[in-house]
């Protein structure tokens, strides 16, 4: 079995972005029949590495050999020709067209014949158990029937090397387990399958052997069957790290967001939060719970001034015990009145930094208007950023160098670090461990534990349900923009939070 | 392994951050590549002797004392211009209106001289044509501005259009003030009483703008780099969602920060009209206000920085101008060599940025 010929096997491929080294000198390889788990932190290459082999980078050095013969990919197309398909995390559909029309697009048939391609779809998912209808449009689709489309359309180019990343990350766990089901046929049919993750449970589940690369070198290879959650998180992060989350009880809670009959439309006037109430308390870590695009991100944009509320109302109760409307402030206000939101928005650079200035500047974001007179003060901010790096251990060349060079996890620690130092009594976060390493990831579960402990009302929208059920008090799983239960986080579980998210009160459990 | 498929012979590759020393070292590459493909055109166009172009190019500039001078007042303007650029393009507003702005500053300036001229004080007459140059630069750019905080127009359709207005207004009131009667232009405005005349420092016709251009540039730089309303607009031009959500006003910075561009803009007609000029035509402005956007685009929008661009950038036009006229050729071959020059300039910020990495033969 050692000496068969792998289906793929890079060696030594190393990739540099500027001063950036993506990959050094990693060899990996994978067998027929196997499904091989690239496990990272962010950062650590992973995806770097899989773009080489789907033609989207090209390496600086090393050798890529398909079958024992060594070839160069220069495109997609190239890649797809060796029988190399990769899906990525962003999907690439025409949201009017259905199933079928976005598969076979860009491929050159003989004849455009729908009736045809469709037969060959519904082959496909039968043959591994996909559950798609090949008429309905893009536009009807969960995610999860997105991504489906996503590998359908590979395996139609007649790829037999497909190449997943992250691909639960938007999926609920049921949905996870469908998924898992189809790869496991996939790997019966002598496919050769790698995905790309940083969730320990899934690699245990799914894959056959597991690849680990940290900062862009590989580590080193495992049987699945022969490893433990512990000694992979060891090598992964370089150290051992414990892995509970610590999770104290909530000090005389009392009202601090009040919320009521709140409904938002989008721009296109589509319902984003429909008639929802809850209270976010003191000293409480409150979980919101939902799958992607339920109405997490309009909920605290509308908390904190940053969408147009259509009813309802959100009133905030200061430590004094004074009530205040939300309702019509902008951001500004907000703040002005004493209120502080902190909110660590879901795409960080994109809204909550300023990729080319560095730590200091984006210190200011917050404080710059501090003072009279007309020149800003950077002696203040350059202190809080200095606090801030020492405090999260952001790892950066100095206080001076733009935070767009800073990896994704030390941009997240600038954000939730600044947040935190304007030394809020509301916390709102959303995905604020998105894309963090581990270490990082607790550097942050601490600091919320501490705000909590500081009385602060966390609101925290989190992605990963493990994390969420250790962490929060309270739990508020949105669905469709709807409140589907508020759980009691010491005594739900993942399958009661994970069925109310696919439907309203949880209907069927599994 | 014969039949192996070869990688592509080069690929471009994103470079290190690298060295202020390097850089340079490559923008003075390309300017003394761009210099030999100049004299090799003009060579191969009229037979010339390379040398005695690149001569010429020299002597354009620093032949005479008076020569000098008129660099100087030259790099002056094309500064004042920059600066004026520079704040709008680090909001990432794609101000291209700089020639309008300038040209509603000379209409303001040359009107204020005509129409006021002789009947109040000297000292109040100059005081009208600098407020009034300045509000009608200011009030020019603020107007897509607005349009765009408003309803979200297009900036550089809009101040480009801004031009075209600018430019028939000039020609229209050009028109009506024609003097002589017939000529179709303005002659030098009260030769006779210097009525309007921006005082001149010493003997030297050209000092206050260069003085002015100094000030300018200090002023910008503060601004820029240590004003709060620089820091919001630096803010602004990165992220517009990151702005809002720390709670800037973006459209209020797009007016505020258009109004100084405007301004200063304003400040570059009234000294052309009021300190050098002393006349108004519709070619005044002369494309600086286009060439201007190049040269903040080269300086990275750093004030200190546009100092040289728009040093090197005159001294070539004139360069080419005097290449032309000595060598009896139009004035389209100084375009041409002036293009040649800014082809290699602007060229050059690619190896900046990314290099080029041949394959290596296997053995």
């Amino acid at each position: 079995m050692e000496n068969r010929v792998p289906a793929v096997r890079m060696s030594g491929i190393t990739k540099t972005f500027g001063s950036v080294v993506a990959n050094h000198d990693v060899s990996i390889e994978i067998q027929r029949g196997e499904i091989l788990s690239l496990l990272g932190e962010n950062g650590s290459g992973k995806t770097t590495l899989m773009n080489m082999l789907s033609g989207i980078y090209c390496p600086d050095s090393g050798q890529i050999e398909v079958d024992g013969k060594e070839v160069s990919i220069r495109s997609p197309k190239d890649a797809l020709s060796l029988g190399i398909g990769m899906i990525h995390q962003h999907y690439k559909l025409v949201d009017v067209m259905n199933a079928t029309q976005n598969i076979i697009l860009g491929l050159k048939e003989d004849k455009y014949d729908l009736k045809a391609a469709s037969g060959r779809v519904r082959e496909i998912c039968e043959r591994y158990g996909f559950d798609l209808n090949p008429e309905q449009k893009v536009y009807d689709m969960t995610v999860s029937q997105k991504q489906t489309v996503e590998i359908v359309k590979v395996l139609y180019r007649k790829a037999d090397i497909l190449i997943l990343d992250e691909p639960t990350a938007v999926l609920t766990p049921q949905e996870t387990e469908k998924l898992f089901d189809v790869l496991r046929n996939m790997k019966k049919d002598n496919k050769a399958v790698i995905i790309i993750t940083h969730k320990l449970n899934e690699v245990l589940e799914i894959s056959d052997r597991v690849d680990i690369l940290r900062a862009g070198e590989f580590i080193g290879s495992l049987k699945t069957s022969e490893t433990t959650a512990q000694e992979m998180t060891d090598m992964m992060v370089g150290h051992a790290v414990a892995l509970n989350i610590h999770r104290p009880e909530p000090k005389n809670p009392v009202p601090r967001i009040k919320v009521s009959g709140l409904t938002v439309r989008s721009e296109e006037g589509l319902l984003k939060l429909d008639d929802v109430s809850f209270t976010a308390n003191s000293g409480e870590i409150l979980g919101i719970a939902g799958i992607s695009n339920s109405g997490q991100k309009e909920l605290l944009e509308a908390i904190s001034g940053l969408q147009p509320v259509e009813s309802g109302d959100i009133t905030y109760i200061s430590p004094e015990g004074q009530a205040t409307s939300l309702i019509g402030k902008d951001p500004l206000d907000i703040q002005r009145l004493g209120v502080a939101l902190s909110f660590v928005p879901e795409d960080r650079l994109g809204m909550g930094l300023v990729g080319n200035m560095d730590m200091t500047d984006n210190m200011m974001l917050r404080t710059f208007r501090k003072g009279r007179g007309l020149f800003v003060d950077r002696g203040t901010p350059k202190g809080t950023a200095q606090k801030v790096k020492d405090r999260l251990e952001v790892v950066t060349p100095g206080l001076s160098t733009p935070v767009r060079r800073l990896s994704g996890g030390n941009v997240q620690k600038v954000l939730v670090g600044r947040e935190i130092a304007s030394a809020p009594s509301v916390l709102l976060t959303a995905y604020a461990v998105r894309g963090l390493d581990i270490n990082s990831s607790y550097a942050i579960y601490d600091l919320m534990n501490q705000q909590k402990e500081n009385g602060v009302a966390v609101i925290y929208v989190g992605e990963d349900l493990d994390v969420l059920l250790e962490l929060a008090d309270r739990i508020l799983v949105l669905c469709g923009g709807k409140v589907s239960g508020i759980l009691d986080g010491r005594k739900t579980n993942k399958y009661q939070v994970g069925s109310m998210m696919t439907t309203l009160g949880g209907g069927e459990a599994k | 392994m014969n039949e192996k498929k070869k990688g592509p012979i080069a690929h471009i590759v994103k470079r290190p951050d690298i060295s202020l020393k390097e850089a340079t070292a490559i923008r003075a590459g390309a300017i003394v590549l761009s210099i030999l493909v100049c004299a090799l055109v003009t060579f191969l166009l009229t037979g010339d002797d390379p040398l005695s172009v690149f001569r010429t190019i020299w002597e354009g500039s620093f032949a005479s004392e008076r020569r000098l001078w008129v660099l100087l007042q030259n790099v002056s303007i094309l500064l004042i211009i920059s600066l004026a650029m520079a704040p709008a393009f680090r909001m990432r507003f794609w101000n291209i209106g700089g020639e309008g702005q300038v040209m509603m500053g000379v209409l303001a300036t040359a009107s204020c001289m005509i129409m006021l001229g002789g009947k109040v004080p000297e000292p109040v007459l100059i005081v009208i044509e600098i407020v009034a140059a300045i509000a009608a630069g200011a009030i020019w750019a603020a107007i897509p501005a607005f349009f765009k905080s408003r309803w979200n127009t297009n900036e550089t359709l809009f101040t480009l259009m801004m031009n075209y207005v600018a430019t028939q207004l000039v020609a229209y009131f050009i028109i009506i003030w024609e003097s002589p009667r017939g000529s179709g232009k303005i002659g030098i405005i009260n030769q006779q009483t210097q009525a309007g005349w921006l005082p001149q420092i010493g003997e030297y016709k050209y000092l206050l703008t260069v003085v002015v251009a100094a000030a300018l540039t200090v002023f910008l730089h503060i601004y820029m780099t240590k004003s709060k309303h620089g820091y919001e607009l630096a803010v602004v031009g990165e992220s517009e969602r990151t702005a809002r959500y720390i709670g800037i006003k973006v459209g209020r910075v797009f007016i505020r920060t258009m109004l100084l561009s405007g301004a200063i803009c304003g400040i570059a007609g009234l000294l052309m009209v009021g300190s050098t000029d002393h006349t108004m035509t519709t070619t005044l402005a002369g494309g600086r206000g286009f060439t201007a956007v190049m040269v903040a685009w080269m300086a990275k929008f750093n004030p200190i920085g546009m100092i040289f661009t728009s040093f090197l950038l005159a001294f070539l036009g004139k360069g080419a101008g005097e290449v032309a006229t000595q060598f009896g050729l139009n004035q389209s071959f100084s375009d041409i060599l002036s293009s040649i020059i800014i082809f290699f300039l602007i060229g050059c910020e690619f190896f900046i940025q990314y290099r080029i990495v041949f394959r290596k033969e296997a053995k």
